[in-house]
């Protein structure tokens, strides 16, 4: 019995996998098809890179928000940081663009991570609303710093003239960025290190009673969030080749954490739905000028409504669509 | 040498003297009974020797080391295990995963090996295998695909004492796990703990209201009342115990 769960437990994990690598050799000629067409135009091109920041960036906070179950208001403040680190990196550097993305990239994830790990500290001591204060708080500070330090990040003004290594005619390598930053979170979380946050977040008492360093793991889970927020930025920052302190604010993690909600607290799928929709719909919207944001609102507020419904529970069980809807295991 | 030796031990909450000079010595392969009336201090006793309180005094000796000021999750790979009174599942996760999260610090691999799923998938496969193994004991493994939370009560304290297990202790305590359960439950899951003990070679510290019960089990108890050991022996001679008879009946 044991045994035949294993081997059936094993095809499931290659099934998946092969599942992950249909999708994104989906994804890539999707994307591909839509830019090399023309259908996107001008705008929607410009869109894309959008949606990739938002990918990272909710997939990302999603780890610490959804599976470690820590309320994180400040996530754009990590992004900050990344976006900021990053762009110095290329404007200071004066090497081939592959080594200078490649060497902003990881000046951008690692510096976030840091103050990832910082931020992770307070956690130990911290849970729920006050947490959340403290990570509202950690938002406004980094903003305030990058106001404050003029010499380096050129103050409110921010920083201009970032090299556009990461705009709509760099999709592949965005594209690519995004592929790995979700697959590598993805991979994380459904591995010992994931079961481990999640079940610190299911009953840190009981987590800690077997075995469970719950210190390590919430400041893990914060750490790993934080480099990819890092990422995030950079791409944000190398796409619009201009970045202030007041772009990375309260609105801004707000923004984030709406994907995560709403694609599902503790669904890497979700989030990435929820990102792409939440992104390409204000755009849609755009027709409706005045009325587009409290259209957007509106939206928000019914697609919850019916997330939480009785009506969404009877469609997804008489579809058969029950699959699509369930949280993979592992996610759940 | 004891697998266990608790010397002198206590804790005060404020004012309140929760359990004093408490002593007890259980010998490997042991099944021992703590039992007491309500409020005597035996969920106290448990928290003390598993590193949630840190005793005012005494010292908790395991394998003749003393535990005591480590923390829990230390103490946890020094090799003891609990469940709780009042049970604490990881409610959202399957029962699979809650039995893995007990296998933790014994499959280990490194973070790179989980991000490029190789040789993870192995190790995950053992910790699958081994995790199934025991749920199988415990009548749980058609059940490992449910949400924790969604297995009816009785499951949900035999998946706790699995998960225990699953740390690979040398002492397994349990706190009240027929609580809740009808007189036929009750004595399957004693069976199964007799059980447990041969197959996992684990010592086994149980708390029980129901002295009756424990009385068919366990080889030795010890008598809590009011934070002090009212009386240690074997079961027939304790329970016959006037001081015990009065404690329980009252005055
Ligand atoms: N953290 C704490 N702070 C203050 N008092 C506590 C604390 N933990 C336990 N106590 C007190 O210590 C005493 C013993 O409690 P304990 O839970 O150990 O009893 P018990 O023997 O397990 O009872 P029951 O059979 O009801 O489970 C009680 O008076 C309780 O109120
Ligand atoms: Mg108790």
């Amino acid at each position: 019995m044991a045994n035949e769960f294993v081997k059936a437990k094993t095809k499931e994990v290659r099934k998946s996998t092969i599942q992950k690598a249909v999708i994104i050799a989906l994804a890539y000629v999707g994307v591909i098809a839509l830019v090399s067409s023309g259908v996107l135009g001008y705008q929607y091109s410009s869109v894309l890179i959008s949606v990739a920041v938002n990918i990272i960036a909710a997939v990302s906070l999603n780890l610490v928000t959804g599976f470690l179950g820590e309320l994180s208001l400040g996530h754009a403040g990590f992004m900050a940081i990344g976006a900021y680190t990053g762009a110095l990196i290329t404007l200071h550097l004066n090497l081939p663009a592959p080594v200078e993305i490649f060497l902003g990239l990881a000046g951008a994830g690692i510096m976030a991570a840091i103050f990832g790990l910082i931020i992770g500290i307070p956690v130990l001591r911290l849970h729920g609303d006050y947490l959340a204060i403290v990570t509202l708080a950690f938002g406004q500070i980094i903003a305030s710093i990058l106001n404050y330090v003029k010499s380096i990040t050129g103050g409110a003004a921010g920083l201009n003239n970032i090299e556009e290594y990461t705009t709509s005619d760099h999709y592949l390598l965005v594209l690519t960025l995004v592929v790995l930053s979700v697959l590598i979170m993805s991979n994380i979380i459904n591995s010992r290190y994931g079961r481990a946050i999640t079940a610190v977040r299911d009953n840190y008492i009981a987590a800690e009673a077997t075995g469970i360093c719950i210190r390590n793991y919430k400041i893990f889970a914060f750490v790993v969030g934080a480099f990819f927020a890092g990422i995030a930025g950079f791409i944000f920052a190398h796409n619009v080749g201009v970045i202030k302190p007041s772009k990375f604010d309260f609105n801004m993690s707000i923004n984030i954490l709406v994907f995560v909600v709403l694609g599902g607290m503790g669904s890497i799928k979700g989030s990435i739905i929820a990102a792409v929709v939440l992104t390409v719909l204000p755009e849609a919207l755009r027709g409706l000028s005045d009325y587009r944001m409290l259209m957007y609102a509106v939206i928000l507020i019914v697609v919850m409504l019916f997330n939480n419904s009785k009506l969404r529970k009877r469609l997804v069980e008489e579809s058969g669509l029950k699959k699509l809807f369930t949280k993979k295991k592992g996610e759940a | 040498m004891a697998l266990l030796e608790v010397k002198n031990l206590g804790i005060s909450f404020g004012g309140l003297r929760a359990v004093d000079d408490f002593n007890i010595r259980i010998e490997e392969g042991q099944l021992y009974g703590l039992i007491g009336p309500n409020g005597a201090g035996k969920t106290t006793i448990f928290n003390l020797l598993t590193g949630v309180y840190k005793p005012t005094d005494g010292s908790i000796l395991l394998d003749g080391k003393n535990i005591v000021g480590k923390s829990i999750h230390k103490i946890s790979h020094e090799g003891i295990a609990r469940t709780f009174q009042n049970i604490r599942l990881f409610g959202k996760m399957t029962v699979l995963e809650n039995v893995k999260v007990g296998l933790h610090s014994q499959y280990k691999y490194s973070l790179f090996a989980g991000i490029f799923q190789y040789p993870a998938i192995k190790k995950e496969a053992q910790m699958t295998e081994r995790a199934m193994e025991i749920l199988e004991v415990f009548g749980l493994a058609e059940d490992a695909e449910l949400l924790a939370s969604n297995l009816p009560y009785g499951q949900q304290r035999k998946l706790e004492i699995a998960r225990a297990l699953a740390t690979n202790p040398k002492l397994l305590l349990l706190d009240e796990p027929a609580a809740g359960m009808n007189p036929n439950e009750t004595k399957e899951l004693m069976d199964t703990i007799r059980l447990v003990r041969e197959k996992f070679h684990v010592t086994v510290l149980l708390i029980e209201h129901d002295m009756k019960l424990v009385s068919g089990i366990c080889e030795e108890l010890t008598v809590l009342n009011f934070g002090t050991v009212l009386t240690q022996g074997k079961p027939e001679d304790v329970l016959n115990d006037p001081k015990v008879i009065t404690a329980y009946l009252g005055e």
